[in-house]
């Protein structure tokens, strides 16, 4: 199997980590990756708030890409990209879903929707991390985190 | 009495007192048994209090929140009263970003929340 067919394709120095991996769409599948990312950040110097930031907006963006993205269909990976080093941590979700609206996202903090169960990951998302882009069709999420200097 | 998987419960003075089973309230087959045991335990403690303790939670998703928030409407609407307590600040920032921390009663620990519901 060459590197190009493996669906892991990882690489390390001591600066820096990165790792790309393709998830099915199943609930949890975010496990394949998570631990792995969040030792990685502890290795690299981060602090404990930080890694719990970027651990649940990794979470919900997974899982928003499994979910409302490839609406958990079989066939549909979910491709997630990670880099990692001292002072950027970032993370690129892509589903092959038809994509969202981010701003279309009802704001759940309106005193008629605070107590509406759902629709609170992408709000959650945009706080803790530095930045977050999404391509134009909305099936492909950038996240960063940068270190305070 | 029932036999709980992801939560304990004990009794001070009529308000059930509820500590998580799980570190880290992310999986989606967990929660949603989590949802169940605490909604059922609403039903089972009509018209009680319940205080929720966060000691052994160190994360939760916004899936987890939205079980919260349906405990807390149930709670309300058999005329129970329920509060939170020992969150540690991550957790309270993702309460502080929701706004949530305007929905549920959140007190310092367990002390504290005891004395509010006296």
């Amino acid at each position: 199997m060459t590197e190009s067919q493996s669906p892991q394709n990882t690489s390390s120095d001591k600066s820096s980590w990165q790792k790309s991996i393709d998830l099915p769409s199943e609930r949890g599948a975010s496990r394949l990756i998570m631990d792995e990312l969040l030792d990685k950040l502890g290795e690299h110097g981060w602090a404990s708030a930080d890694i719990f930031s970027i651990h649940l907006a990794a979470e919900e963006a997974i899982v928003n890409a499994i979910v409302h993205g490839n609406k958990l269909s079989a066939d549909k990976k979910v491709h997630v990209e990670c880099f990692v080093s001292p002072t950027v941590a970032r993370i690129e979700i892509t589903d092959e879903g038809d994509g969202f609206k981010p701003n279309e996202v009802p704001d759940c903090t309106q005193d008629d929707r605070l107590e509406v169960p759902n629709g609170r990951g992408v709000m959650l998302i945009h706080n803790f991390m530095t930045r977050v882009e999404y391509n134009e069709k909305g099936n492909h999420v950038l996240m960063e985190k940068v270190q305070d200097a | 009495m029932a036999q709980y998987r992801r939560i304990g419960v004990t009794n001070n003075n009529d308000v059930a007192i509820v500590s998580f089973n799980d570190k880290k309230i992310l999986d989606e087959a967990s929660i949603q048994e989590l949802g169940a045991e605490l909604f059922g335990l609403v039903e089972q403690h009509n018209m009680g209090d319940i205080l929720l303790n966060f000691t052994n939670v160190e994360f939760l998703s916004s899936a987890a929140l939205g079980k919260l928030i349906t405990l807390d409407r149930k709670v309300k609407a058999s005329k129970g009263r329920m509060k939170m307590c020992n969150i540690r600040p991550e957790i309270f920032e993702v309460f502080q970003i929701t706004k949530l921390n305007k929905v549920f009663d959140i007190r310092k620990d367990e002390a504290e929340a005891m004395t509010a519901f006296s």
